[in-house]
């Protein structure tokens, strides 16, 4: 693992590699899909195409941002508050 | 076929009989062997066990107590158990044989004088404790009168040895006393007897003649054998009298003292034995003198009867001669022949009657001289038997009250002299005390002196030695006090002197390090340096504080400079720029898109100098990105520390590494400052 000086000025720059290269290849997977439905189900029509590639690069760029957003992400938990009965936990122990 | 059949049958049941009738007998076979060897077993076991019980009964009285009725059994096959066999029977005939010997070595101690008799009397000693050895014993004294043992030399065993044989002999010649006298009484009877029936054999009728003459015969008979063996017996006691008396004789030679009381009590013994034994002679002397006159007269009258008969025979033979004379009457003749032989007779004795009258007298003085002669003889004899017997008596009278005063004046002298003894050693032992008591005294106050002399010369050498000695340690101590307080006073300044040189060094040499970074590294950990730092302050707390005061990461990983910050700035700044529109609420990617564009097109200043108070219009990023820059050209670093720490979102993430390392060397360059301040204010002081 890299020290954290190195991650926080360059994370930006490799946040942007991740996501440039990830959005391209869905994109182009999603092209790829969409020609081969096109070709195979849909008479060659190029709605498949171009929605293929178009949910390839949807796909993307929502990875991007949650990439981008995680730092700011909060997971949050349901905690069940309970009130201890005195009486119930001499009874039981 | 069927025949084939029925032979093959046979020929199957033939093979198969013989088997089963092997293994029946394989099985009787076997379980007769097994009862035969378990009846030769039991056989075995019963028959060892009565044969060993035989020999041992010890073994037998222990089975027999374990086993019930196996005393029946051993009783039919062995008999009843001998009682107590072994070493008791072994004693039983010792001591049997004991007691024979015993009689048999006083027998021989009486009749044989001429031997050894201590050495016999110790054998007879001897015998009585080894009773094993009694035959050789026996043996060697009867052959070999030179064998005697080594304890009868001593003289605690001649003395025992001594009163051993006068007993001995004492006892014996009581027995034959005794006997003799027994002897002697029995003569006595027989002579009484005797001359009664003499006597009653004269008074009495002519009836009963025969049987009384025959009476006196037996009588007679008697008298002379018991007058024999009363002599016998007689000379026995007087052989062991006389023996008894040579015994006597040799213990008086012995001259033991312990021996004294038991010769004299023998030598009494003696006495009445000797005097008993002459009563009952003198008694039986008498009663044969008594005899000797019954029967001189029954002698004179058959004497007279006898002359009688013959006168009456020559007067009348044909009576005696004649068969006539058994009708028992007398013719007239024979009575006149009688009657005038009686007259005559009748005359004779008449005349001899007148003579005797006559002679009367003389014949009275005559049997009285005899009686008297013989009285005297008589009385003489039992006068001097009388004063022997009363010599003998005073002469052990006088013997007895010597030995009485003997032994009186003895234990008379002993206390005497045990007194004196004590006395002397009374008067000795308190002359000694009292010279003891003054030469005591003496040589005490002698000594006292001397010492007191000694001890008052030494005590004065040593007191003066002492406070010459005493002088000289305590100037001696004055001085090296002073000595060493100028010392100490020296060496403390040096010290400190050279603990603050110490420390200014330590904090050079740190400084030094911090300075020595390269534009992208980092410098060399501190540790080394700062642990040196805190070796050189030794007790300065503020010193001490301060050194531990340094950062963690600077210690192991070194800080980086001032300039490398720098550059590392300058390539943080557009990067800051370009995300300045991003926070927690706008990061979505066309926000980034919309920051990028900003970036594009806003311009600002480079530099720009922050002013004193920062309002709300300064913290725009860009210009407080500016500001920063400013400051660090013009070297503030903290302030552009300060300045930075105002981004926000995005920018401020990017650029937290740089500024936790500003934050960094700005600490570690604060506690080196401070710690060079503090030196150089202490060098400072000390100087002064």
């Amino acid at each position: 693992m890299k020290l954290r000086v190195e991650n926080m000025a360059d994370e930006h720059g490799q946040k942007w590699d991740r996501c440039l290269a990830d959005t391209a290849v869905k994109t182009v997977t999603g092209l790829g899909v969409g020609v081969v439905f096109s070709v195979l189900f849909f008479k060659r029509r190029t709605w498949p195409i171009s929605f293929g590639s178009g949910l390839g690069l949807g796909m993307g760029y929502a990875n991007c941002q949650h990439d981008f957003r995680s730092p700011y992400l909060i997971h949050g938990r349901m905690v069940k508050v309970r009130t201890r009965c005195s009486v119930c936990e001499r009874f039981l122990t | 076929m069927l025949r084939a059949c029925l032979r093959g049958a046979d020929a199957a049941a033939r093979v198969r009989r013989p088997s089963h009738l092997y293994h029946v007998n394989i099985s009787v076979s076997g379980a007769a062997k097994v009862v035969t060897a378990s009846l030769l077993t039991l056989g075995g076991g019963i028959g060892g066990t009565i044969l060993y019980a035989k020999w041992d009964h010890k073994f037998r009285a222990a089975v027999e107590k374990n086993v019930p009725y196996s005393d029946r059994v051993f009783g039919l096959a062995l008999g009843p158990a001998s009682q107590d066999v072994g070493i008791p029977v072994k004693k039983q005939v010792s001591m049997d044989s004991q007691k024979v010997l015993m009689m048999w070595f006083t027998n021989v101690v009486i009749c044989s004088n001429s031997c050894n008799f201590s050495n016999l009397l110790c054998f007879v000693f001897v015998s009585h404790s080894e009773a094993s050895t009694e035959a050789t014993h026996i043996i060697s004294a009867i052959s070999e009168v030179q064998s005697v043992p080594a304890p009868c030399d001593t003289k605690a065993a001649t003395a025992k040895a001594v009163s051993v044989s006068l007993e001995d002999s004492l006892a014996s010649s009581a027995k034959a006393t005794l006997q003799a006298i027994g002897a002697q009484e029995a003569a006595l009877q027989a002579i009484t007897q005797h001359s009664q029936k003499l006597k009653t054999a004269m008074e009495v009728a002519p009836q009963e003649k025969s049987t009384q003459w025959k009476d006196v015969e037996a009588a007679l008979s008697d008298r002379t054998c018991a007058v024999n063996d009363a002599g016998t017996a007689l000379l026995k006691a007087n052989e062991a009298l006389a023996s008894l008396k040579t015994v006597i004789n040799k213990s008086k030679e012995l001259k033991i003292a312990a021996v004294r009381p038991l010769v004299l009590a023998a030598e009494e013994n003696l006495h009445n034995m000797v005097v008993d034994l002459d009563k009952v002679i003198t008694q039986v002397q008498t009663a044969e003198s008594e005899a000797k006159i019954v029967s001189q007269y029954s002698e004179l009258v058959r004497e007279a009867k006898q002359q009688f008969e013959r006168e009456v025979s020559s007067l009348t033979p044909e009576i005696q001669a004649n068969w006539k004379g058994l009708t028992g009457k007398l013719s007239v003749d024979d009575l006149n022949a009688l009657i005038a032989h009686a007259h005559r007779r009748i005359d004779q004795l008449n005349r001899e009657l007148a003579e005797q009258r006559v002679r009367e007298q003389i014949h009275i003085d005559a049997a009285l001289e005899q009686q008297k002669m013989e009285h005297q003889n008589t009385q003489e004899k039992a006068i001097n038997t009388a004063l022997q017997h009363i010599t003998e008596d005073a002469r052990l009278e006088r013997e007895r009250k010597l030995s009485e005063l003997r032994e009186v004046m003895e234990a008379e002298m002993r206390t005497q002299l045990r007194r004196q003894a004590a006395a002397h050693t009374d008067h000795v032992r308190d002359v000694i005390k009292v010279q003891e008591q003054e030469l005591r005294a003496e040589a005490e106050q002698v000594l006292s002196s001397k010492t007191l002399e000694m001890e008052t010369r030494y005590r004065q050498l040593s007191q003066e030695q002492l406070d010459n000695f005493t002088l000289d340690m305590n100037t001696a101590y004055a001085r090296l006090k002073g000595m060493e307080e100028a010392i100490d006073s020296h060496v403390v300044a040096e010290e400190e002197a050279r603990k603050a040189h110490q420390l200014w060094l330590s904090v050079d040499a740190l400084n030094y390090t911090i300075k020595t970074a390269d534009a992208e590294s980092p410098c060399l950990p501190l540790e080394s340096v700062a642990q040196v730092v805190k070796d050189s302050c030794h007790n300065n707390d503020f010193a001490l504080a301060l050194s531990s005061a340094l950062p963690e990461e600077s210690l192991h990983r070194g800080v980086y400079s001032e300039a490398s910050l720098r550059a590392r700035f300058n390539s943080l700044r557009p990067l800051a720029r370009r995300v300045a529109l991003i926070d927690e609420s706008h990061n979505s990617l066309y926000q980034y898109l919309l920051s990028y564009l900003q970036a594009a097109l806003l311009f600002e200043e480079k530099q720009q100098a922050p002013p004193a108070q920062l309002s709300s219009e300064d913290l725009d990023p860009f210009r407080l990105l500016s500001y920063a820059n400013y400051c660090l050209e013009h070297g503030d670093l903290e302030l552009a520390a300060k300045l930075v720490n105002q981004l926000r979102g995005e920018a401020r993430r990017v650029v937290e590494d740089w500024l936790t390392e500003a934050r960094l060397t700005l600490e570690t360059r604060q506690v080196v400052s401070l710690l060079s301040t503090l030196d150089w204010c202490r060098i400072c002081m000390r100087a002064v």
